[in-house]
């Protein structure tokens, strides 16, 4: 089924949730979403409320319970692994495992769904992988052991892996979640410029509001009751941001742009 | 651009020569002196002075040399992968209960022969038999192990399986001890001290054969071996089929490790030291790196074992898996004394 050109990821009726033996266990439902290429998309909600099972839903990691995922109008069950792999990459919040492969080495295994049996890299390949490094400002790393990274920097490797597998969509999960203020902002502002200026469409699970608020060009909002998406503006200016926590203790200030302690 | 990748090329000719030259040695010792020269014209098919020179070193020197070459390389790889695949330094071959598994096969074929009867133990003590015993458990076991891999996601978990399955094995061993004779028991004993000797050519085919079945897999599996460094889920969203990558390694090591244990029984330590010691030397991750230089550094550090195992000038032979535990044992020790970060 061939959906509008217009919209990179499309989202209908989707229930997301995970399926054991014996029973169902629907942790969000009814996700409707459209996506055009270009933007960027942070996902925000409270821990638990379900932004990684999302997430999860949306890379083919996990099936969906109900509903359909469009992914360049084409459903999302109907890709295989590599034919996916040249659509979406991720940057994902588990750590990696302890190898002693250099940073070259990491991320030019973001080309892999391009490489032949052996994973030897063409001229193209060097090309695309040196300009991933341009890209997030990380050349200069390039012979180091991926152990000797400080977490702000392996995050950037990570952001350059993703890039080197040359994907319309790149997903990442809470990807400043170990990281200070400054190497988080440097982590976002990253992510803008790629969304802006290579058309990239990226999607950030994050507890960043504030960032997001001044950054993302699209919020989606994982509430308990509901699923909201929408332009960043429009969100603030009807108080949807208010209902990510419902609580007495904060509440979202319109004018400060941010979340405030409630005085009573 | 340039290409960052460094060239190994001078280690590996290293290596290949430390290879040659420890294969000379391995060929020139042994309880009878043959001179050097005299090694080099049996080797390529000239006259010696004496007939059983060329006797002593083409049907039992070099086919020994030619077995230790394959077993170290062999189990080494075993280990590699299996340490990559569980992303565990203390997996191996051992660990996940497959060379137990050969073991448990062979100890039914030699302990339990009273229960199958005098026919069958006439076959059973062939090399043959022993083979397709060792073979047999090495796949039984690793089944289960795979069996429980579908089930268990958890590379840790299916870990804890594999040790499970090695005490199982092991104990069910020593119920087959308990009641056997003490002649069963001395044969069982001899295979379990592990052998490279004893091989004829035709044996040396089956296991050579076997050995590049199991490594032609491996080759395949370089690539997808590589992308799991970085975990399965960053492996599955570049595009690898994880449980295909998992299940050719499986099958990989199963065949190399049951068809070495068969012939040559179950030789600890190699697969778990070498990858090790590779990886220190090489200092790196990539397994179209390490894949060779662990099958060469396996086959050279298995000749020196074989080597001191035959106490040069002496006409004693030291039980070969007592050889390579007492050199593996303190490498490992010696690696997590000094708090080397242990790769996998």
């Amino acid at each position: 089924m061939k959906l509008s050109t217009k919209h990179i990821i499309q989202v209908k009726d989707l229930n997301i949730g995970y399926t054991s033996k014996k029973e169902v266990k629907t942790i969000a439902s009814n996700l409707n979403v459209e996506l055009d290429a270009g933007n960027l998309v942070c996902l925000l909600g409270k821990n638990g409320i379900g932004k990684s099972t999302l997430l999860r839903t949306l890379t083919k990691v996990q099936p969906s319970l109900k509903g359909e995922i469009f992914i360049n109008s084409t459903k999302l069950e109907t890709f295989n692994f590599t034919d996916f792999a040249k659509i979406v990459s991720l940057v994902l919040t588990e750590q990696l495992p302890d190898s002693s492969l250099t940073v070259f080495e990491l991320v030019a295994l973001g080309r892999q769904p391009y490489t032949n049996w052996i994973g030897y890299l063409t001229t193209e390949d060097l090309g695309i992988i040196q300009s991933a490094f341009e890209k997030t400002n990380t050349k200069h790393l390039m012979n180091s052991k991926c152990f000797e990274l400080s977490d702000g920097q392996l995050q950037k490797i990570l952001i350059a892996r993703a890039l080197a597998q040359n994907t319309p969509i790149i997903v990442l999960d809470e990807p400043t979640a170990h990281l200070d203020l400054h190497h988080t902002i440097n982590t976002f502002s990253l992510l803008k410029n790629l969304a802006s200026e290579f058309n990239k469409t990226i999607i950030v699970s994050t507890h960043e509001i504030n960032l997001a608020l001044q950054l993302a060009d699209e919020l989606w909002l994982m509430t308990p009751n509901e699923f909201i998406s929408g332009n960043t503006e429009e969100l603030i200016a009807n108080n949807s941001i208010n209902k990510l926590f419902e609580s007495d203790l904060i509440s979202f200030n319109k004018t400060l742009k941010q979340f405030t302690i409630n005085n009573s | 651009m340039v290409n960052p990748t460094k060239s190994y090329k001078n280690t590996f000719i290293l290596l290949i020569i430390t290879l040659f030259v420890i294969i000379i040695i391995n060929i020139s010792l042994g309880s009878v002196y043959i001179p050097l020269k005299q090694i080099f014209l049996s080797l390529f098919d000239g006259q010696t002075e004496r007939e059983s020179w060329k006797s002593i070193i083409l049907n039992y020197r070099l086919p020994k040399a030619i077995t230790a070459i394959i077993v170290g390389s062999g189990l080494s790889i075993s280990g590699l992968l299996m340490q990559t695949l569980f992303r565990n330094p203390l997996a191996g071959p051992f660990v996940l209960g497959i060379s137990s598994g050969a073991s448990l096969g062979v100890a039914i074929l030699i302990l339990g022969a009273s229960f199958l009867g005098a026919n069958i133990s006439a076959y059973a003590f062939t090399n043959w038999g022993l083979a397709a015993a060792a073979i047999t458990g090495a796949f039984l076991v690793l089944s289960a192990v795979m069996l429980a891999a579908i089930k268990v996601r958890n590379t840790m978990s299916i870990l804890i399986i594999g040790l499970m399955f090695g005490s199982l094995t092991a104990a069910v061993i020593s119920v087959l001890a308990y009641f056997s004779s003490a002649n069963q028991l001395q044969q069982y004993l001899f295979w379990s001290f592990g052998s490279l000797g004893n091989l004829s050519w035709k044996e040396i085919s089956a296991l050579t054969i076997t050995f590049f079945v199991g490594i032609s897999l491996v080759i395949f599996i370089i690539k997808p071996l590589n992308s799991l460094l970085l975990g399965e889920n960053y492996a599955k969203s570049m595009g690898v089929n994880v449980k295909l990558t998992r299940n050719l390694t499986l099958i990989s090591t199963s065949l190399l490790t049951g068809v070495i244990t068969a012939f040559s029984g179950p030789i600890a330590f190699i697969g778990l030291a070498v990858p090790h010691l590779t990886k220190l030397l090489f200092n790196t991750s990539n397994h179209k790196i390490l894949l060779p230089a662990v099958a060469i550094s396996g086959a050279i550090i298995m000749l020196i074992c074989d080597s001191i195992a035959q106490l040069p000038n002496s006409e004693y032979t030291l039980p070969i898996n007592a050889i390579t535990s007492l050199f593996g044992a303190p490498i490992i020790i010696w690696l997590l004394v000094r708090k080397r970060k242990v790769f996998y």
